[in-house]
């Protein structure tokens, strides 16, 4: 079973979200998501100041045999991304939740977090097997 | 027929099967689908027949002293290139997808990558696509990718064939596709610098281009960066790598063409070799497969195919391109060619050069006009007001003298572009010039 | 090994260049110039013993089954090699009057007509590569709904397709969508229907299937297509199952790719040159990618004038020497010889079907046509696919297509083709019975194989994280 840390809320494209202050928060993939892509082994990050809408494709993911969309959590601009990934993608395998994280997001609608998952919620998604 | 079942092997089979027939096997095909007769295909000949039969009509080609490049260049092939690429375990191999018994195609692959990116000056070169019309196809559309603009200029010097099949990918892919005409076959650098704003991703010119001219690759490569596009350089005559200031140098970002002539016959048009190199910016965006170098279990280097996310088996229709292989034999033959000849390359070239030189003097003084005085390599344009009846002449006493440009370049009827390899002797430019005199005289 | 760079040392290379025996009239500038050199300076006994080397560290059709799933890797016959290589046809210029060109346009005019026979289609040579022919087909399906004055924007491929098939539409501005299988590896034809709609330009089949099946429901699917104003195109990568015993015009397609170098025996080259000849419907057949090979009274000439075309795709006609062994290929078969490619094919690859099927998992309980999948669902110790199909090295075969199709976990794609003897057939059940022994009762050395390989098992993920794609010394 793979790690699901209690004080972040999820997506169902397996995305995570860290609320640092009310209105920053810090954007990934879940530890689940990276144990099914394996190996990652590029990520395609978004350009500063971009400002996208929920559910907008902001990132790819790639692994050796596999591509995955990363998706914005929530409405708003971005604001910083993890540019070690550049040179380091696999610290997404080790760290999915740390040093692994992908960008940081400025939200325009704190609401829109209540759409998505609690670490409960996002438990019973995965063992659902979606 | 190469099959080897015996009836006797049949009937176990299909008893292992639970089969009662071969027929039944194909009890899925509905009966109205079913092929009821037998296909209406001459009879199966034996190999000597075969060869017989493929012969005669071998002989119904004419085989001509030729003076034609335009895009196929007819050079000599060591010994060497048909030996090595005649290996089996090269030839009947495919797409090197288990890297741990592909290592030699791997390593060719790689070899031709490194060739290719040396010759060109860009950093990083595909496994190769199919032909030098398609890799320029490609490379607009690679570069369109990367700068999100939609529009191409297209210098009228490149090969006419080139741009039919741009144009044609372009009317596919929705982008468009803007010409710019040559004046006195070379490239109209003031026309080529009007037309670039900032909704052009780049802009491609042929070096030397189709009428065999130098162009001031960078005077276009400098008008194209000011707007923010790519200069996209297009080599048809890969010999003239070995001598030329690379495309590199020259300010290109990304260049193509035809590897043809590296090792390859001009075999009717194909196959040939579309080759694609880039500058690293490039890397993940390119089509076509790349080979590089990685570790196996033990440590030891070895070679694999690798950034096949980007390709069609799984970024599906969000690929780079549908591709799927490369042109793998004709890449190897070209990385046998580059090793035998080697830094010779530029000695060669030089001969090319020094014969293509020796024919357009002395057609210039039986009565052919030049075209321009720009620079060329091996190929050169003229013009003679009888020029269609000489040809015909000629080729009756097996002679193919240049390329009419009637066809492509309306009003140029009187044009022929024409071609020297180290394969034309001096012997044999000097038969054909003195036939050239009495057709002239007759 | 080495790379042949390390070998570089100057003055070397001794290839003699003739003289030019002409002074250089017309010396090149010095701007243009360069004094760079970029090639490897070594000697023509390294450049044989190199490449000799490398052919060791390599594995062909010469040397085994090679039951790569989709690729029909069946054997390229000699004699086909010997005839690409004759001067009056390897020496002959693509630009050269028609009059000298007669017997290669004859030999194209003439395959393209067998191709016709063998699937009921109108045939262009020009696509270069299976792919090629698709994105030419999808080309067709766009400049069609043009002329038709219909604006439609999807294609529909199955789960099943090939990524080709999805890529080449995509290259022509269509959207994909995805038709999902049912459990019997046919197309859901009631998910299909409901997919159905006036902005359906396509549907992309591969028949038989990437499962190996022939799918049941090919002309009910053909006639909901053309109902809906669809065209329905055929990606004939598999047509070395069916090739004599049913043509493609009746199974309902419009459209349809040949690889050559798959059914018409031509050899893989280590990842081409292919050929991909794109063949339509009478109805569709001006739409054909140019030139056209045609017959006049002065004999054969090429045919540019075809308004309606999508237009040139290859810088001249296609890979002329491939289509040049196809057609030695049909010559040396015969009628009775090509339905013998079918029959044995399907009957090689049902035989291994039916004697690997207790071995491993059969996701779909059918007989196949020419090929067939398992999976590794089944396997214990946390054996995976990719770790049969590496074992599979060490006992002297070339591994299947593994992990496609895609929806089907663990996909081990097993085509044996025509070519193959029962003796190598018996040897590959016995390789896959002593491999699954391995798995349960020495389940390492199924992980760590290969070990009798050139080299050991190679790692793709340092190659993809950190790039070296040439060699910088």
């Amino acid at each position: 079973m793979s790690t699901i840390p209690e004080d972040l809320r999820y997506t169902k494209d397996h995305e995570w979200i860290r609320m640092v202050d009310d209105f920053t928060g810090i954007c990934g993939i879940s530890d689940h998501a990276q144990e099914m892509l394996t190996d990652i082994v590029f990520v395609e990050l978004p350009q500063v100041g971009l400002d996208v809408a929920q559910k907008e494709q902001v990132a790819v993911v790639e692994s050796v045999k596999a591509v995955s969309d990363v998706y914005a959590p929530v409405t708003g601009r971005i604001t910083e991304v993890n540019a070690a990934l550049e040179d380091t993608p696999e610290l997404i395998n080790s760290d999915p939740y740390g040093d692994g994280w992908i960008f940081k997001i400025e939200i325009k609608n704190p609401g829109e977090l209540d759409d998505l998952m609690d670490p409960r919620a996002y438990i019973e998604y995965v063992e659902s097997g979606a | 027929m190469y099959t080897s079942i015996t009836d006797k092997e049949k009937k176990e089979m299909l008893g292992v099967i639970g089969a009662a027939s071969v027929e039944e096997l194909f009890a899925d095909i509905p009966e109205s689908i079913a092929m009821k007769g037998s296909l209406d295909l001459p009879g199966s000949l034996s190999e000597m027949e075969l060869e017989a039969h493929v012969g005669a009509l071998g002989s119904m080609n004419r085989q001509v002293a030729g003076f034609i490049g335009a895009g196929a260049y007819d050079h000599y092939i060591p010994a060497a290139v048909d030996q090595l690429s005649g290996r089996s375990e090269f030839y009947t191999s495919y797409t090197p997808y288990q890297a741990e018994v592909s290592q030699g195609t791997l390593i060719a692959i790689f070899e031709y990558q490194t060739l290719v990116a040396r010759l060109t000056g860009m950093d990083i070169a595909n496994a190769s696509l199919y032909d030098g019309a398609t890799a320029v196809a490609e490379s607009v559309l690679m570069s369109m990718r990367a700068n999100g603009r939609k529009k191409v200029v297209v210098s009228g010097a490149l090969h006419p064939n080139y741009r039919s099949v741009m144009k044609t990918y372009s009317w596919a892919s929705d982008r468009l596709y803007h010409e710019v005409p040559h004046r006195a076959g070379v490239t109209d650098a003031d026309l080529l610098r009007e037309s670039i704003d900032d909704s052009v991703a780049c802009v491609v010119v042929q070096n030397p281009n189709f009428f065999g001219s130098l162009e001031d690759i960078e005077a276009i490569a400098a008008a194209a960066h000011s707007a923010g596009a790519h200069c996209i350089v297009c080599v048809a005559e890969p010999l003239s790598l070995g001598i030329l200031k690379n495309p590199g140098e020259m300010g290109a970002d990304i260049v193509c063409g035809e590897g043809q002539g590296f090792g390859n016959p001009v075999g009717f048009g194909g196959p040939m070799l579309g080759m694609l190199a880039a500058r690293k910016e490039f890397m993940r965006r390119i089509p076509g497969r790349l080979v590089g170098r990685t570790l196996d279990a033990d440590g030891k280097t070895a070679y694999v195919l690798t950034l096949q996310a980007r390709e069609q088996h799984i970024r599906r229709d969000r690929a780079t391109s549908n591709i799927c292989t490369n042109q793998g034999l004709c890449a190897l033959r070209a990385v046998i060619y580059l090793c035998i000849v080697g830094n010779r390359l530029r000695e060669l070239a030089r001969l090319n050069h020094a014969r293509a030189s020796y024919l357009r003097r002395r057609l210039l003084d039986v009565g052919f006009r030049k075209m321009s005085d720009a620079p060329y390599f091996n190929e050169f344009t003229v013009a003679h007001e009888r020029a269609v009846s000489i040809r015909k002449g000629l080729l009756e006493q097996g002679f193919s003298f240049g390329l009419p440009l009637g066809d492509y370049y309306p009003g140029m009827e009187d044009s022929l572009l024409v071609c020297v390899t180290e394969k034309n002797t001096v012997e044999q430019i000097d038969l054909l010039v003195s036939k050239i005199q009495d057709l002239v005289r007759g | 090994m080495d790379v042949i760079f390390k070998h570089s040392e100057p003055g070397k290379n001794r290839y003699q260049i003739p003289e030019p025996g002409a002074d250089d009239y017309d010396p090149i500038p010095g701007k243009y110039l360069s004094d760079a050199s970029p090639l490897p300076d070594v000697t023509e006994v390294e450049v044989v013993r190199h490449f000799t080397n490398l052919s060791g560290m390599n594995y062909g059709v010469d040397n085994g089954m090679y039951p790569l799933g989709s690729c029909t890797m069946k054997y390229n016959p000699k004699i086909n090699e010997r005839i690409a290589s004759i001067p009056s046809f390897a020496g002959i210029h693509p630009m050269a009057d028609p009059e000298a060109v007669q017997g290669c346009l004859k030999v194209l005019h003439e395959l393209a007509a067998y191709l016709g026979e063998i699937t009921g289609m109108v045939f262009s040579l020009n696509p270069a590569a299976g792919s090629h022919g698709e994105l030419s087909g999808a080309m067709v399906v766009k400049k069609y709904f043009q002329d038709m004055g219909q604006a439609r924007h999807v294609v529909l491929v199955p789960d099943t397709a090939h990524g080709t098939n999805p890529a080449s539409a995509a290259m022509c501005g269509f959207t994909v969508k995805e038709v999902p299988s049912n459990s019997d590896g046919d197309v859901d034809v009631e998910k299909l229907k409901e997919m159905l709609d006036g902005d359906v330009a396509a549907m992309v089949l591969t028949s038989p299937n990437t499962l190996g099946l022939f799918d049941r429901n090919l002309r009910e699917i053909a006639d909901m297509l053309h109902r809906n104003g669809s065209l329905f195109y055929g990606d004939g990568a598999n047509l070395n199952a069916i090739v004599g015993k049913a043509r493609m015009a009746e199974m309902g397609f419009d459209i349809m790719h040949i690889n050559l170098h798959k059914t018409f025996s031509t050899p893989h080259g280590g990842g081409g040159p292919g050929a991909g000849p794109l063949g339509v419907m009478e109805a569709l057949a001006k739409y054909l990618p140019v030139p056209i090979v045609a017959q006049g009274k002065d004999g054969y000439y090429l045919d540019y004038d075809r308004p309606d075309t999508i237009g040139r795709i290859h810088s001249f006609y296609g890979n002329f020497l491939i289509a040049l062994r196809a057609y030695a290929y049909i010559r040396s078969l015969g009628p009775g010889g090509v339905r013998n490619i079918a029959e044995t094919a399907v009957l090689n690859a049902n035989y291994l079907l039916a004697s690997l099927k207790g071995l491993y998992h059969l996701p779909v309980e059918r007989r196949c046509m020419h090929e067939f999948v398992l999976s590794d669902r089944d396997m214990p110790n946390g054996v995976t696919t990719n770790d049969i199909s590496k074992r599979i090295l060490d006992y002297g075969f070339y591994s299947p297509t593994v992990y496609f199709p895609l929806h089907i976990e663990g996909a081990i794609m097993i085509e044996p083709t025509e070519t193959e003897t029962k003796d190598s057939l018996d040897a590959f059940i016995r390789v896959m019975a002593e491999i699954r022994r391995e798995a349960y009762e020495e389940p390492e050395k199924v992980k760590n194989a290969p070990q009798t390989t050139p080299v050991k098992r190679v790692d793709p993920v340092i190659a993809a994280r950190r790039p070296v794609l040439v060699w910088e010394g």
